[in-house]
C-alpha cells in the first residue's frame, strides 16, 4: 500500500471533490466565527447552519436564557444576513408581522409599509406566546416565501429564513404549535445548558452583544445562495435511499409512534443529510450524515402513541436510531 | 394512410448491429452446403436490415414479407424436392432466419433470432465435426451469449465487455460440459443417427471397377483411413490394403460375383500362415459402404464384421462413423484348393470380343511350361512395351482390352489390373481383381500411416497350384515408383504420364510435410478421443471409475438427479442472494464485517461504515490503516460515484488480504 488514504474517485470526480472541499472551508469559517461567541455548542451550530443551507426553517426549543436569540443573531452576522427580530406576544396581530397598507397624505394614496418579516433572517422569538392566528400568518410566509396584504402579494427577500424559538409548552400562557405546523420546520434544536467549562468561559468573557456587533461576516448572501444550490447536487445513492426508506417505514410501523413520518419529513431528511454532507466537504451522502441530522429532523414530528406516552422523547427516538443500515 | 413502421420503441441500434454481425459469422460456415442463391439472399436480407436500421427506414409491409416467405419456400422445395431432411431443413431454417430479420421490432424478436442462431450452431455439427469447426462454433456460442447479455443491459456495453462476460459464463459451464460429454449416454441406434442424406457425397471405392473410376479417386486428398502398427511397419511393397474383390467381368468393367448365402464367416478359414503376423489398428473414415480394409492376408475379423470367401472384410452396417478395429495380418501365406465352381467363377469371360487379347493369351498358353511363366510373360509385356501410367487415359471404344493393350497403351491401375486379369483368364489361369489402397504416408509425429483416396489402387490375384492365391500388380511392372511413392497431385496435361512426388526442394518439402503431419496428428487425437468416444469407450471409462456394469439408463438417471440437485441448490442460493442483496460490494463488505466479528468487533446493525471504522481503529490501532482503506472503498462504491471500475477489484483484494 502506498497511499495512506485511498482516493477511489476518477478524475472527473476529483474536481467535484475539490469544489466540495472549497465549500467546506467556507462553512468552517462561519462555524469558527460563530463558535467564538456561542461557546460549547458547535454541534448545534453546525445543525443550524445545515438547516439554513438546506433552505429549511429552524425551530429552537428550550428554556429561556440558554442563548437561543444569541445563536440566531450570531448566525445572521456570520452569514452577513439582514436580521429582524419579532417578539411574539399574545396580542401580536398578523399585520404586525407582514406589514400594513396605510393612507399617505403626501402621496394622496395608500402605500404598503412592510412589516418586520421582510428580512433575510427573521427571528420569531417565543413563537408559542402568540395566538394561532398570528402563528399561521408567520407559517404561511415561511411556506410561500411571499406575503399577501389586502389582495397584493409581496415577495420576501432572498435568502429567507425563519428561526423560531419557543419555550417548552408546559410553561404558562403558551399556545403550543400544532403538529401540522411543526412539520414545516426542517429541524428543531434543543440547546440545553452549556457544560461547565464553556459556562466558565462565558461568565469570564466579554459581553456577548458587543462581540456580536464587532463580528465580521464570513460569507455573503450570494455565496450562501450558491451553497444552497450545491446541496441539491450532492449525490444520493440508491443504497442511501434504501436506508432513508427503512427509517420512514419503521416510523410508520413501530407501535411507539402515533403517526409515522410524512413524505415531507422524508424529503427533509434527505435534504438535511445532503447539507450535512456539504458541511463535511463530501459530494455524496453517507448513512452517518442521515444519522447526524436524524434527531433534529424527526423528533418534533413524532408523537408517542397513547400506550407509550410516558416514554421520554429520547427513548422514543431510540427505535429510529436503531434502524439497521441496509 | 401513412402507418409508422415501428410503433414500439425500437431496439437499441447497437444490439441489432451486434446481432447482425454475429449471425453473419454463424451462417458463414453453412454457405458451402447451401445453394448459392440462398446464401446471397440471406446475406442481402441482413444487409437490408442493417441499412434500414442505419437510415431509420421502416421495414417492408406484412404482405411483402409473406410473399417473400412463400417464394423462398417454393424455391427451396423446387431445389431440394423436399422440405425435410438435413440439407433442405437447414436451408429452410437459414432462409427463415434471414426473413425474420425483416420483422425484428421488439426484444422478443431478438431472443427468437438468437436462439435460432444457437440452433444453427448445433446443426452445423451434422455437416462437420472437425476440431476447427468445434472451436469456431464454441466461439459462436460465446458471441451469441454476448448478444443476450447486451440485450439485458440497461445500456449497451462495448462488445468486448459483453464477450468477456459471456466467456466467463461459458468457462463456468465448461466442467458441466465435460461431465456431460463423458457421462451422457451414448446410444447407438436410429434415434441418434443422422438423417439419411447426411451420407451423400462421401468418396471412396465403389462396388464396381470400370476404367476411369479409380483415376478419379486418384485426385482426391481425402483420407480413407489411418493405420497404426505395433512394431515395425511393413515395406511399401507389402502395404496392399485389401478392399472389394471382383470376379465378374464384361470385358471392360469388373464387379463382385453374386453372393450366395453362407459365404460369410466370422473367422478366416482356408489359409496357411507362413512367418510372423503384423499387428495394427485401423481407424477408418466413414464411406457409407460395407467394406473394411486390411493388409493381405487378414487373419482376424473385427467384432462388427464378417469375412467372405475372397478374404474381404465386410462390416455388418455401412460405415457411417469413424470406426477403429484391431487387425492381424500374415504377409506370407498360402491358401487352399479351389473348388470346381470357384475355378469356373474365376475363369469367367464374356462371350466374344477382344479377339487380339484372346489370341495373345492362347499363344502364351501354348508356349509356356507353367502358369507362373505365363504370368511372367504378361508382366514382361507391360514392362517392355511402351505402356504409360497416367491419371487421364484416352477413351477406348468397344473391345476395351484390345484397345488398351495394342493401341492406346495409356492407363491407370484399373486398366492394368483389368487387362491383366482378362489375359490371365483367357490363358486359363483363375484370376480376380482386388481393389483397395496401396501404400500410405507415414506420419512421424503420430507414428501412423495416413491412407488417402488417391492411394486407391487395383491389382490382380492369380491362383497357382501349390501356393494358392498370389498377388500380382501389373501397375508395378509399368511404374514401379507407384508402389514406392505417392502420386504428385499437381495439375497434369491430358494423357501425360503420372509424375511422382520427388524431392525437388527438400527443405520446403520437409516443412510442408511436417506441418501437414502435425495437423493430422492433432486431428487424429481429436477424432480418436472426442469423436471416437463411443459407447464402448464410455463403458471402459465407467468400469475404470469402478462404475462398471451400470446401464446407460442408470447413468442417465444419476446424471439427471445430480443436475437436478445442483439446480435446486442454485435456485435456493439465488433466492437467498435476492434477499441478502446480490451486490458484490455489499457482499465484500459483509465479509469484512464477519472477519472483524470473529475477533469480537461485530458491527451494530445501525452503525454506519465510517463510525464502525473509527471504532475498530480505536480498539485495534494496528488495523486502522487497512480498516480505513476498506471502509473508504466501500463508502465510495456504495454511496459515492460508482464510475471507477478499479475500485471493486481493489476492494476485493483488500478484503481478501484482511486478516484481523
Amino acid at each position: 500500500m502506498t497511499s495512506p488514504v485511498p482516493n477511489p474517485s476518477p478524475r472527473h470526480l476529483d474536481a467535484e471533490a475539490a469544489s466540495a472541499a472549497g465549500r467546506k472551508a467556507a462553512l468552517e469559517r462561519v462555524i469558527a466565527a460563530a463558535s467564538a461567541i456561542i461557546l460549547g455548542k458547535e454541534r448545534e451550530l453546525r445543525l443550524a447552519l445545515a438547516c439554513l443551507i438546506a433552505k429549511g426553517h429552524l425551530l429552537i426549543e428550550d428554556v429561556p436564557g440558554v442563548g437561543k436569540t444569541t445563536l440566531t443573531h450570531v448566525l445572521a452576522r456570520a452569514l452577513g444576513l439582514q436580521f429582524r427580530r419579532i417578539q411574539f406576544t399574545s396580542d401580536l396581530l398578523p399585520a404586525d408581522i407582514a406589514g400594513a397598507t396605510v393612507y399617505d397624505r403626501d402621496q394622496g394614496g395608500f402605500t404598503f409599509h412592510p412589516g418586520p418579516i421582510f428580512a433575510q433572517l427573521v427571528l420569531a422569538d417565543e413563537v408559542n406566546r402568540a395566538t394561532p392566528k398570528t402563528q399561521s400568518a408567520l407559517l404561511e410566509a415561511m411556506e410561500e416565501y411571499q406575503v399577501t396584504v389586502e389582495g397584493h402579494t409581496y415577495a420576501l427577500p432572498e435568502p429567507f429564513f425563519v428561526v423560531a424559538t419557543q419555550n417548552p409548552s408546559h410553561q404558562v400562557g403558551t399556545f403550543a404549535l400544532p403538529e401540522s405546523q411543526l412539520d414545516r420546520f426542517l429541524m428543531r434544536l434543543e440547546l440545553g445548558y452549556p457544560d461547565a467549562r464553556a459556562e466558565r468561559a462565558l461568565l469570564q468573557g466579554q459581553e456577548r452583544r458587543e462581540l456580536i456587533n464587532a463580528m465580521q461576516p464570513a460569507l455573503d448572501p450570494a455565496a450562501l445562495i450558491a451553497l444552497q444550490a450545491s446541496v441539491g447536487q450532492v449525490r444520493v445513492s440508491e443504497a442511501l435511499l434504501d436506508y432513508v426508506q427503512a427509517i420512514l417505514q419503521t416510523s410508520r410501523q413501530a407501535p411507539q409512534y402515533r403517526d409515522g413520518l410524512s413524505p415531507r419529513a422524508g424529503l427533509g431528511l434527505v435534504r438535511a443529510a445532503q447539507a450535512w454532507a456539504v458541511l463535511a466537504g463530501r459530494a455524496y451522502v453517507m448513512p452517518e450524515d442521515v444519522q447526524a441530522v436524524l434527531p433534529a429532523v424527526v423528533r418534533h414530528r413524532l408523537q408517542a402513541a397513547p400506550e407509550y406516552s410516558e416514554q421520554s422523547s429520547a427513548e422514543l427516538f431510540q427505535t429510529l436510531a436503531a434502524v439497521p443500515i441496509p | 394512410m401513412m402507418r409508422r413502421g415501428t410503433l414500439h420503441p425500437p431496439l437499441r441500434g447497437e444490439t441489432l448491429y451486434y446481432l447482425l454481425a454475429v449471425l453473419a459469422l454463424v451462417v458463414l460456415p453453412h454457405t458451402p452446403h447451401l445453394p448459392p442463391w440462398l446464401s446471397i439472399l440471406v446475406f442481402s436480407l441482413g444487409a437490408w436490415r442493417f441499412i434500414a436500421a442505419r437510415q431509420q427506414r421502416r421495414m417492408p409491409p406484412a404482405w411483402l414479407r409473406i410473399l417473400l416467405t412463400l417464394v423462398t419456400l417454393t424455391v427451396i422445395f423446387a431445389d431440394y424436392g423436399t422440405l425435410l431432411g438435413r440439407d433442405s431443413g437447414t436451408a429452410l431454417l437459414i432462409a427463415m432466419l434471414g426473413l425474420k430479420l425483416l420483422e425484428i421490432r421488439e426484444t422478443r424478436d431478438i431472443y427468437v433470432v438468437v436462439f435460432l442462431g444457437y440452433f444453427l450452431v448445433i446443426i452445423h455439427f451434422l455437416f462437420s465435426q472437425s476440431m476447427f469447426m468445434a472451436v469456431y462454433m464454441l466461439g459462436m456460442v460465446a458471441v451469441l451469449t454476448a448478444v443476450l447479455i447486451d440485450l439485458n443491459r440497461r445500456q449497451s456495453a462495448a462488445p468486448l465487455i459483453n464477450l468477456r462476460l459471456a466467456g466467463a459464463m461459458l468457462a463456468r459451464a465448461l466442467p458441466l460440459m465435460l461431465v456431460l460429454f463423458v457421462l451422457f449416454p451414448r446410444i447407438s441406434g436410429p434415434l441418434w443417427g443422422l438423417p439419411n442424406d447426411a451420407y451423400s457425397g462421401m468418396t471412396g471405392l465403389s462396388d464396381e471397377m470400370s476404367p476411369g473410376q479409380i483415376s478419379q479417386l486418384g485426385q482426391s486428398d481425402a483420407i480413407a483411413f489411418r493405420a497404426n502398427f505395433e512394431g515395425a511397419p511393413p515395406e511399401a511393397q507389402q502395404r496392399y490394403w485389401r478392399g472389394p474383390v471382383f470376379s465378374q467381368t464384361d470385358g471392360e468393367s469388373w464387379r463382385a460375383a453374386p453372393r450366395r448365402g453362407g459365404a460369410l464367416q466370422t473367422q478366416v478359414v482356408n489359409y496357411q500362415a507362413l512367418g510372423e503376423p503384423l499387428r495394427y489398428a485401423v481407424m477408418i473414415e466413414p464411406h457409407n459402404k460395407l467394406w473394411l480394409f486390411a493388409l493381405d492376408l487378414p487373419a482376424e475379423v473385427p467384432p462388427f464384421s464378417d469375412i467372405n470367401d475372397e478374404f474381404q472384410l465386410l462390416s455388418r452396417q455401412p460405415v457411417r462413423e469413424r470406426l477403429r478395429y484391431e487387425m492381424r495380418s500374415y504377409p506370407d501365406y498360402k491358401t487352399g484348393a479351389l473348388s470346381e465352381t470357384e475355378r469356373q467363377r474365376y475363369l469367367q469371360l464374356p462371350i466374344g470380343g477382344n479377339p487380339r487379347a484372346r489370341g495373345l493369351a492362347t499363344e502364351w498358353r501354348r508356349r509356356a511350361a507353367s502358369p507362373a511363366e505365363i504370368v511372367q510373360t504378361a508382366l514382361r509385356l507391360y514392362r517392355t512395351e511402351n505402356f504409360i501410367y497416367t491419371l487421364s487415359p484416352p477413351l477406348i471404344g468397344d473391345n476395351f482390352v484390345d484397345g488398351f493393350l495394342f493401341d492406346t497403351r495409356k492407363g491407370f491401375c484399373e486398366h492394368y489390373a483389368g487387362s491383366f486379369a482378362f489375359l490371365m483368364r483367357a490363358a486359363g489361369i483363375p484370376t480376380r481383381v482386388v481393389t483397395g489402397y496401396q501404400g500410405g504416408e507415414l506420419n512421424e509425429l503420430g507414428n501412423y500411416f495416413i491412407v488417402r483416396q488417391r492411394d486407391a489402387h487395383a491389382w490382380a490375384e492369380v491362383w497357382l497350384d501349390g501356393s494358392g492365391w498370389q498377388r500380382v500388380d501389373p501397375t508395378a511392372a509399368v511404374a514401379p515408383e507407384r508402389v514406392e511413392r505417392g502420386i504428385d497431385l499437381s495439375p497434369q496435361e491430358e494423357g501425360m504420364a503420372v509424375r511422382f512426388e520427388l524431392q525437388r526442394n527438400p527443405l520446403l518439402n520437409t516443412l510442408w510435410r511436417g506441418m501437414r503431419h502435425g495437423w493430422d496428428a492433432v486431428n487424429t487425437r481429436w477424432n480418436e478421443w472426442v469423436l471416437g468416444f463411443d459407447a464402448g469407450r464410455q463403458s471402459d471409462l465407467l468400469s475404470w471409475l469402478s462404475l462398471g456394469g451400470l446401464t446407460w439408463q442408470s447413468v442417465a438417471i444419476g446424471l439427471l438427479t445430480v443436475i437436478g440437485v445442483i439446480l435446486c441448490l442454485l435456485v435456493l442460493r439465488l433466492l437467498n442472494a435476492e434477499r441478502r442483496g446480490n451486490d458484490p460490494v455489499t457482499r465484500l463488505y459483509q465479509r469484512f464485517c464477519r472477519k472483524l466479528a470473529r475477533r469480537g468487533l461485530a458491527r451494530a446493525a445501525h452503525e454506519g461504515p465510517e463510525d464502525y471504522a473509527r471504532r475498530v481503529s480505536r480498539v485495534r490501532p494496528e488495523l486502522a490503516h487497512q480498516v480505513r482503506t476498506i471502509s473508504a472503498l466501500y463508502i465510495a462504491l456504495r454511496y459515492g460515484a460508482r464510475g471507477d471500475h478499479t475500485c471493486l477489484p481493489r476492494l476485493r483484494r483488500e478484503v481478501r488480504a484482511f486478516h484481523p
